[in-house]
């Protein structure tokens, strides 16, 4: 029998209100103000940025505030703001080559034009707490150079020159949106590149991490990896032609695996590709890692049961969202269900005699 | 990469200028210069996103990276002039002054606008990205080899 109950709002209205206190905190502490949190904590606002898919720091920054800092339930409010939004258009293919760099290093290559630029990174700090940062404190300029002319580029383009590595060859097929269409197997790399570009840090970095200790043998490389701002261009179809609509930051990372060869490609080296919103490069690396892995069917290796091969599974567990809306929606009301589940199990005690079992040792 | 010697670059440096540039400048710079001149919405300002692309390995096949917000408008001066603006993030007032200036820079303003909004923001934004520039030149690393301790 299937009954209906209300009940709940007063109390659902004051666990709201309190939250809206809690979020407050101490109210003898300063409030954070949106611009603060854009600003000092960027790492979090480029996170939520990359995996909520949509490239706004004002944005980003609120839902953080809003969320407590709980950043999965920040990009659970960016994922269900972009719904609200109309698609004016798609853009021009970013050209990363282009890149203004703020980091740009290789783990290959030492002296490669361009330069090893290590930017604002926390590589080489000692992890060591820095109380000063406890205390008010004045930070100093960051020191200038002049910068030399010329290009940055990638460090892949040079490799090739020797055909020792695989190509990107220009292509310029539409690709798959699964913002649009469902995801479905099997995914082809275009699509694949889209979920995992969003898909959860933690769970990404897993899968890689499992590749280089020995689950889907793909040894890589950081053949480079870049920071810096790509301007975006769109067609403006009222117009007739495109226009920069805009700059974002960017992290790329290019990896370089080996590759024994197959029975249609030659031994050389391959390539995994990641490439994602803000300065993000955990994310970055991982997404290249987990790419190359995805990538085994196409170069003709064999399937060795990895998690981090399987589409299927990589894709289909990748989005943080899906994953917590489905995980918590277990915590609430089920009681219609559990009250059949409650009765089963009590049928199939009654038909086991176990009951009978429990009244004799009462 | 499209033909950049073709009649609408002038029109597309400076809508892409107005784009990238910071919040309220475009409008601040506009409001310095001229009395704004009455105009009628062809596309009042609206809020939306564009999917942004990439490319596989950087220059193999496309893919979909993620949106970025965008403010767009649409409109006519008086005169008949259409100005259009597309610029990125959640931005009404400033799209609204990109679109009159893109309308005026179509007009005998030009010379003016050019001067008073247009050098000022190719020049901040000029300045902006050489100190940028500068910070990861002092992160460049200088490689030195040591004594090899075969010699």
């Amino acid at each position: 029998m299937y009954v209906a109950v209300k009940g709940g709002e007063r109390a659902i209205e004051n666990a709201h209100s309190w939250l809206a206190e809690e979020r407050r905190g101490d109210r003898d502490v300063a409030e954070l103000s949106v611009a603060q949190i854009r600003e000092q904590l960027s790492l979090a606002v480029n996170r939520v940025m990359a995996e909520g898919s949509l490239y706004d720091p004002d944005l980003a920054a609120l839902a953080i505030k809003q969320a407590r800092g709980d950043l999965i339930e920040a990009i659970f409010l960016i994922r269900a703001y972009r719904t609200t939004l109309p698609r004016f258009g798609v853009s021009e293919p970013v050209d990363t080559g282009a890149m203004a760099c703020d980091r740009r290093i290789s783990a290959t290559f030492k002296d490669l034009p361009g330069g090893q630029v290590l930017g604002p990174t926390f590589d080489y700090t000692h992890r060591l707490l820095d109380f000063k940062l406890a205390a008010d404190g004045e930070v100093p300029e960051a020191p200038s150079q002049p910068t030399e002319p010329g290009d940055v580029p990638h460090v892949t383009d040079f490799l090739n020159r020797e055909g020792l590595i695989e190509e990107a060859p220009h292509d310029d097929t539409p690709p798959p949106d699964l913002t649009r269409e469902p995801l479905e197997m099997p995914a082809e790399r275009a699509l694949r590149l889209q979920a995992l570009t969003r898909s959860d840090e933690g769970f990404t970095l897993g899968l890689a991490y499992s590749t280089q200790r020995g689950y889907a043998r793909n040894h890589a490389f950081v053949g480079e990896l870049r920071i810096g701002s790509v301007p975006v261009e769109m067609d403006i179809p009222e117009l007739g032609f495109a226009v920069e609509i805009g700059e974002v930051v960017l992290t790329e990372c290019e990896t370089i695996n080996q590759f024994k060869g197959s029975k249609t490609e030659p031994p050389q080296f391959t390539r995994g590709y990641g490439l994602v919103f803000g300065q993000t490069e955990r994310k970055a690396i991982s997404m290249a890692l987990v790419d190359r892995a995805l990538r085994w069917e196409e170069l003709g290796e064999d399937f060795e049961g990895a998690p981090a091969q399987d589409a299927e599974f990589v894709l289909y567990h990748a989005d943080n969202i899906q994953a917590t809306g489905f995980l918590e929606h277990i915590k609430l009301p089920h009681y219609v269900d559990f009250q059949s589940e409650l009765e089963l199990v009590r049928k199939l005690r009654h038909e086991a005699g176990a009951d009978q079992v429990q009244e004799a040792a009462e | 990469m499209k033909d950049v010697f073709d009649e609408t670059a002038p029109r597309r440096a400076w809508m892409s200028l107005m784009a990238k540039a910071p919040d309220g400048r475009v409008a601040a710079l506009l409001d310095a210069t001229v009395t704004p001149p009455s105009f009628t919405w062809l596309r009042a300002p609206e809020i939306g996103s564009t999917m942004v692309r990439g490319r596989a390995g950087g220059t193999g096949a496309p893919f979909n990276l993620g949106e970025m917000t965008v403010t767009r408008c649409a409109l006519t001066l008086a005169t008949g002039e259409v100005g259009h603006a597309y610029i990125q993030g959640r931005r009404k007032g400033d799209a609204e002054a990109a679109a009159l200036v893109d309308a005026l820079m179509q007009t005998d303003a030009a010379v003016t606008l050019r001067k008073t909004v247009l050098e000022p923001l190719e020049d901040e934004q000029r300045v902006a990205k050489a100190a940028r520039g500068a910070k990861a030149a002092a992160t460049k690393v200088d490689f030195f080899t040591m004594v090899r301790g075969e010699d």
